[in-house]
């Protein structure tokens, strides 16, 4: 049952931002990809996006508004837990090893990988 | 004054049928293609999300383990060409997920790369990717300092 969740929550909030792609044809993914962060970040302030996470799981999770939350999770755990310095240092507590796992990752495949076209 | 008759309505009908034939921007089905290849990239975060919540002592370092995988499948699938066709198809459904924010770092990389290591492969690497990371930062920093204060302040 959390597959057709994951599915059907993860495929609307897609559908949903193609439809406005389509209406702001002037925006690019690029747009997309930090509104959504933004959006994501705030929205787990209150931790509603932690509690969306336990809902509807990775349908939230994946979508990079998943990512905005992520970093607002570190930083709500490391001020608690240290105080002022956790508004710095939290903020790549659960993202850092994805972004660091990416710049390496990329740079391997820029060495073995050539681009089409 | 035939001929001319002829040529009006031949031309009317051209432009009739110019109009039933050019590509008409198909905004349910484009959102049906971001549905379908949204939601599948989604559907396969759950069985890694699944996956590390059973391995993960806690639900945060399973969600760090499952965006760090899905950046990896979003690289190779890059690394492979398949991410273009899967973005052409799927628009933002392909480009939305944290595969896309994956797809956009090693893309740039691949193509850059020509410009050499350093001013193109690093130096552009964060193109697209730079920005998500810059308002990220600065909205979870904003974010947590208010939440902190609220806390401090309600005790």
């Amino acid at each position: 049952m959390s597959y057709v969740w994951a599915f059907a929550v993860g495929g609307l909030i897609c559908a949903a931002a193609q439809l406005i792609a389509i209406h702001f044809p002037r925006l690019t993914p690029g747009h997309f990809l930090v509104s959504l962060t933004v959006i994501g970040a705030v929205l787990n302030g209150p931790g509603w996006y932690d509690a969306a996470i336990e809902l509807a799981g990775a349908g939230v999770l994946i979508p990079v508004s998943g990512f905005g939350a992520s970093i607002t999770r570190g930083v709500l755990q490391e001020t608690q837990r240290l105080g002022w310095e956790g508004l710095f240092t939290g903020t790549l507590e659960f993202v850092g090893l994805g972004i660091a796992a990416g710049v390496v990752f990329s740079a391997l495949a820029a060495l073995v990988a050539v681009p089409r076209g | 004054m035939d001929r001319d008759r002829d040529a009006i309505d031949g031309h009317k009908e051209y432009q009739r049928l110019v109009k039933q034939l050019a590509p008409k921007p198909n905004a349910a089905k484009e959102a049906a293609r971001a549905f379908l290849v949204g939601g599948t990239l989604c559907l396969i975060g759950q069985f890694v999300l699944d996956f590390f919540r059973r391995t993960q002592p806690t639900e945060g370092e399973a969600i760090a383990a499952t965006l760090a995988t899905m950046i990896l499948l979003g690289v190779v699938l890059t690394a492979l060409g398949v991410y273009d066709t899967l973005g052409e198809f799927g628009g933002l459904g392909a480009a939305v997920p944290i595969t896309g924010f994956a797809n956009t770092i090693a893309s740039a990389a691949m193509d850059f790369r020509r410009e050499g290591y350093v001013v193109g492969m690093g130096a552009k690497m964060f193109l697209i990717a730079g920005p998500v990371i810059v308002f990220g930062i600065i909205a979870g920093t904003l974010t947590g300092l208010v939440a902190w204060l609220v806390s401090a302040v309600s005790g």
